[in-house]
């Protein structure tokens, strides 16, 4: 449905349990795009992947203090890039280290 | 949630919504907010058993109206659905919208959860654009403070430019200051904010400068324009343009001076959507950094490890199955010693109360009528049905204050997939399992499932599930019973 192209390689749901991202693009249109944007999942906010479900679907996601249980389907429409290391400027405000813990 | 007799039947397809109150003078205040952030304890809290619940019209999403008196002027409080955002994807968000906008509030509070302001602000921010009669109370302070997070509420009111108020409506704390700020908000006009809620950035700005005359002309006074000029701006979708023709007797997006300027944006408009989205959570962000201290506290180490073991692929299942085993055979076996006590202590009453009648000299059809009518049957409902609810609905209801059910519906979402439902059905699938003891309570749940197909699935699952299951009647138990006492089969 989202097919890989040269400008967003990686996506949401290619995150491990403990790994994390900054958002690059949301691929999806429409009312899951504005539903994405609502949860807070814009273009430079930081997700950490807190695992799978019991049955392997869906993943938990820490959004911006919340957690969020995203399908395959929606997680395969964010396209991520690498996480913000200390000090690097990106779109969105720098992440205090507090609110994030170890990244 | 309430499957109530004002939200059934004929008054469900009311099309208009109507604010009972007590007197012509009462004010009405809107309490919206997202999901469990405790806007139903404060709402509880403050109007007591003076509430009134039914539905929205034309929508199966409950409506909640109660009175309340502070400082000798009335109020009524009308508790809008939980939603995260006024974008309506939902028919909850609908309402809320609706009645926000359309719905002649005379002051409006935003509940927010403390220990996750950030996400909550998004609401607070959407509702500030439209009516500054809005205060902000910020809820849960006591759950914050037992996770360490704190919150500095004058500075989030200097940053909002509105009212802030802390609460723990669990330990009544704070109620009285949100009264007293609703009653300020609603009596004397605000003062006029330096800046808007959120600032959308240049382009858009300029845009919605441009639109503000048109937006001034159409609004009429009934909304704010400048929140008008903002959702032109962001692509009004179908319900709000039936909401607003209704309102304003127009369509503004039709209308020529809006048309043209909003013609020029063109194939541009997706990326000045996002930009303006963005704007709105950046502005969250910003301010809850701004005033929140070890906001990580919030999903700390230790709710992580809990979590996993609550969800993992090894130990989910496990102890999902444990649990909920565990709560039906409580209810099964625990049922049993009250059930019997009751039931023996219910009659040896009956038989004393049918003594006692024929002693006075009554005839046999009225005994026979009284009391192994009436008064048997209901002693055999109250014996039956009583103990097994009385010991799992406190069971599920702590089950629920703990925050478990939305695991179980994260662990069996999977399921549910495949019937193009979601993992919220795996509670009233849960609460149709449990009639096979007595009578069912999952009516309540269905309406907690989104969309109209997912409510038909449920209900139509539903009643098969029952059929198999299906507890006897009263007269059928009673008959059965009495075959077996005589011997016969």
């Amino acid at each position: 449905m989202f097919p890989i192209d040269d400008k967003h390689q990686s996506r949401l749901s290619a995150l491990g349990r403990g790994q994390a991202a900054r958002v690059d693009a949301l691929l999806a249109q429409g009312a899951m795009r504005r539903r994405f944007q609502d949860l807070g999942l814009i273009t430079g906010t930081q997700v950490e992947c807190l695992g799978p479900s019991a049955l392997g679907e869906p993943w938990a996601y820490l959004i911006r203090g919340a957690v969020i249980a995203l399908r395959r389907a929606d997680a395969d429409s964010i396209a991520i890039g690498p996480a913000f290391a200390a000090g690097e400027e990106g779109l969105s405000l720098p992440p205090r280290e507090a609110d994030y813990g170890a990244l | 949630m309430g499957l109530s007799k004002d939200s059934t039947g004929l008054r469900a397809a009311e099309t208009e919504l109507v604010i009972h109150k007590r007197d012509a003078s009462d004010r009405v205040a809107a309490l919206c907010g997202n999901p469990n952030v405790g806007k139903s304890t404060v709402f509880n809290a403050l109007t007591g058993l003076h509430q009134h619940t039914g539905n929205w019209p034309g929508k199966t999403v409950t409506n909640a109206q109660g009175c309340c008196t502070h400082k000798g002027q009335g109020y009524v409080l009308v508790d809008l659905p939980g939603c995260y955002s006024l974008q309506a994807h939902s028919a909850e968000e609908e309402a809320a919208r609706d009645f926000l906008c359309f719905g002649g509030v005379d002051c409006a509070a935003v509940v927010c959860d403390a220990t996750c302001l950030e996400r909550n602000l998004n609401l607070a921010l959407q509702v500030l654009e439209i009516t500054p009669r809005t205060v902000v109370c910020v809820n849960l302070l006591d759950e914050a403070r037992r996770k360490g997070v704190e919150v500095d509420l004058p500075a989030l009111s200097r940053l909002l430019e509105a009212p802030v108020v802390g609460a723990s409506a669990r330990a009544g704390e704070g109620l009285d200051s949100l009264m007293d700020s609703l009653e300020q908000a609603a009596a004397e006009e605000p003062p006029p904010r330096k800046a808007p809620p959120v600032s959308y950035g240049p382009e858009a700005e300029a845009l919605i400068a441009r639109l503000m005359p048109a937006c001034t002309r159409l609004s009429a006074g009934k909304i704010a324009p400048r929140w008008l000029a903002v959702k032109l701006l962001d692509g009004v979708d179908e319900s709000l343009t039936r909401s607003l023709s209704i309102a304003l007797g127009t369509e503004p997006a039709k209308d020529p001076e809006v048309s043209a300027i909003l013609a020029e944006i063109g194939p541009d408009s997706q990326r000045l959507r996002d930009e303006m989205a963005a704007c709105t959570v950046r502005r969250g962000e910003e301010i809850a950094r701004a005033v929140t201290k070890n906001s990580a506290a919030g999903y700390s180490r230790r709710d992580r490890k809990i979590d996993w073991v609550l969800t993992s692929p090894l130990t989910g299942i496990p102890v999902m199955l444990l649990l909920l085993l565990g709560i039906f055979w409580l209810t099964v076996a625990g049922a049993n010693y009250p059930s019997r006590l009751l039931s023996e202590g219910l009659f040896w009453l009956g038989d004393w109360l049918k003594g006692f009648l024929t002693s006075l000299g009554a005839a046999e059809w009225l005994t026979g009528l009284l009391c192994d009518g009436i008064y048997k049957t209901l002693a055999w409902v109250v014996a039956v049905m009583l103990p097994p609810m009385a010991i799992f609905f406190p069971l599920f209801t702590l089950l629920e204050d703990l925050g478990y059910l939305p695991r179980v519906a994260f662990n069996m979402d999977r399921c549910f997939q495949c019937c193009g439902a979601c993992g919220k059905q795996a509670l009233t699938t849960w609460m149709g399992c449990m009639s096979l003891r007595f009578a069912k309570g999952a009516e309540c749940w269905i309406f907690q499932v989104d969309g109209l197909k997912k409510r038909c699935y449920t209900i139509l699952v539903y009643f098969l599930k029952d059929k198999r299951a299906k507890p006897l009647s009263f007269r059928e138990y009673t008959l059965r019973k009495r075959r077996s006492q005589t011997g016969q089969i």
